[in-house]
């Protein structure tokens, strides 16, 4: 008795399993339809769709250009990073042999990696060198030049700007020049011009979203019978949504397809004449692209960005459609 | 298999169009619903559709009370019940095959078992060889036997039809009201609404008759 309820029991639960795989296929086979139908949709109109692709692709391919221009920036920059210097000119009092201890004393301090020690005629010697002005130099009484020290702080941390405040109060040096002053504002330059980017790019993204939405909105007008229709013999929501979010999802691939080619065909006819302005400088320097996962990221955030859009249009619109 | 129990509608701008409307229909039941335009056949419709919602009383379709039934619940309820439209409510972008498959599309049937029953259902109203036509070269009638293989081919337990031989030829009519007949004897509830009476007496089923929305006759 047990064993026939059992077995009744194992066919029960095999039916409702066997139901379930017939549902998850049913909706799979929905999902391969609606794709392939809305892929279809938009190829079939190709002036509209290649325009909604273009404006799309123009406002992801800006922030896109901006941010590889703030790369590139950055890649330069970092050349001129290392290594920071600090040249402490001592003042006239100082002899030749307190110079010396000064010198030993800042090369034990832990945040010092380096310090040389220039003596005045040396440096006069490598002036009258460098500059060519040795016969002038020579009809000098004295020296002008003053001992320096030239003093790496340990690279990689912010030693330097805490070394300058501390080494300009040492009445033993005249002057601390820093030469990252200069380097701190471009830094601080590219931090804004990445805020500003950041910004930028919120703007258009949001910008993508309504045009997208907006387009959903137009495909959802033109097909409102079908809904109906759909609604009238019990489709769901979720049933009626799919084909207009997949329309969504290939609009933003298709942008962002468009964005990456832009961007890379920009980078291209930037290229050349960038390569040249290096080489003048004796630079190997080279412009980055977006590379091949910039790429695929930009077409899968447009993908993303035309689900969004799709989304907003959808739970917006397709509830006042009802049948009546 | 439908229950109403002094059901009401009255819409917003005050018109009742249903009034204290009270009937059973039984499971192997073939009724047909008559009376002027206006007179709330359609409405009578529409509420067992869960299109509209009663003001007062209570509307139980297939043991399941109708006001129970959500937003959410509302397509898997219209997925039980086939439906006939006076405008037949085709897709005129979609062959007849696609527009026959949509409920066993929406209802998430497997590929070969869509072709395997769209086939059958178009076979049972004769257009079998329309099934890759499109419904605009298709005439009238044909258009309308479309609608009833739509209706039927998820195998609905209920049956509706709102003026299915609105604009047909009294030949065509009776051949539509045969097929209609066919279903009733398989054990779908059949409901018609029709103003067509010397078709629809001569075919000794119950007839609901109403007037001004209020039910004057129940019997055959």
């Amino acid at each position: 008795m047990s064993a026939v309820e059992n077995k009744l029991r194992r066919e029960g639960a095999s039916t409702r399993r066997t139901q379930m795989r017939h549902l998850f296929q049913g909706w799979l086979a929905h999902h391969r339809l609606s794709a392939a139908d809305s892929l279809a949709r938009v190829l079939d109109h190709p002036f509209a769709s290649t325009l909604t692709w273009l404006v799309l692709g123009i406002a992801l391919a800006l922030p896109a250009a901006l941010t590889v221009a703030l790369d590139n920036a950055r890649a330069l920059s970092d050349r001129w990073d290392s290594p920071a210097q600090l040249s402490l000119f001592l003042s006239g009092s100082v002899s030749a042999d307190e110079a010396q201890s000064l010198s030993a004393a800042l090369q034990q301090r832990p945040d010092v990696e380096h310090v040389a020690f220039v003596s005045r005629d040396a440096a006069l010697a490598e002036f009258s060198v460098l500059s060519g002005f040795a016969d002038v130099l020579e009809t000098l009484e004295r020296n002008p030049l003053p001992d320096v020290l030239l003093l790496t702080p340990v690279p990689g941390s912010d030693a330097a700007p805490a070394l300058y405040t501390e080494l300009a109060a040492d009445p033993r040096i005249a002057e601390v020049v820093l030469d990252m002053a200069w380097l701190e504002r471009l830094n601080t330059l590219m931090q804004i011009s990445r805020r500003v980017v950041w910004a930028l790019g919120s703007v258009l993204v949001a910008g993508v979203v309504l045009i997208l939405g907006n387009t959903i909105r137009l495909s959802i007008e033109s097909r409102r019978e079908e809904i109906v229709v759909i609604k009238l013999v019990g489709g769901s929501n979720a049933f009626v949504r799919r084909p207009f979010l997949y329309t969504g999802l290939w609009y933003g691939v298709g942008g962002g397809v468009f964005a990456a080619l832009l961007v890379a065909s920009a980078l291209w006819l930037l290229g050349g004449p960038v390569m040249r302005l290096a080489e003048l400088y004796q630079s190997n320097f080279r412009l980055g692209g977006l590379g091949i996962m910039g790429s695929l990221n930009l077409v899968l955030i447009g993908g993303c960005l035309g689900l969004a859009g799709a989304w907003l249009a959808v739970t917006r619109h397709l509830r006042l459609i009802a049948p009546r | 298999m439908i229950t109403f129990d002094r059901v009401s509608k009255r819409y917003e701008e005050g018109h009742e169009a249903l009034s204290e409307v009270s009937v059973e229909i039984r499971q192997d039941e073939m009724v047909f619903l008559t009376g002027h335009s206006g007179a709330g056949k359609s409405t009578l419709l529409r509420l067992i559709m869960l299109i509209e919602r009663p003001s007062r009383g209570q509307l139980i379709v297939d043991g399941q009370n109708l006001a129970k039934v959500g937003e959410r619940g509302i397509p898997r309820h219209r997925r039980n019940i086939g439906v006939v439209f006076q405008n037949h409510q085709l897709l005129f972008d979609r062959s007849v095959f696609h527009n026959v498959a949509l409920p066993l599309v929406i209802g998430g049937y497997e590929q070969r078992e869509i072709g395997r029953r769209v086939r059958a259902a178009l076979d049972k109203v004769g257009l079998l060889s329309k099934e890759r036509a499109l419904p605009v070269t298709l005439s009238g009638g044909e258009q309308q036997r479309v609608g009833i293989a739509r209706a039927v081919v998820a195998r609905p337990r209920i049956l509706l039809a709102d003026e299915p031989t609105g604009n047909l030829d009294p030949l065509l009519s009776a051949e539509i009201m045969q097929l209609f007949e066919a279903f009733s004897q398989v054990g779908v509830t059949v409901l018609i609404a029709s103003h067509d009476l010397a078709l629809i007496s001569r075919m000794r089923h119950r007839i609901l008759t109403l007037r001004g929305g209020r039910l004057v006759g129940t019997g055959a």
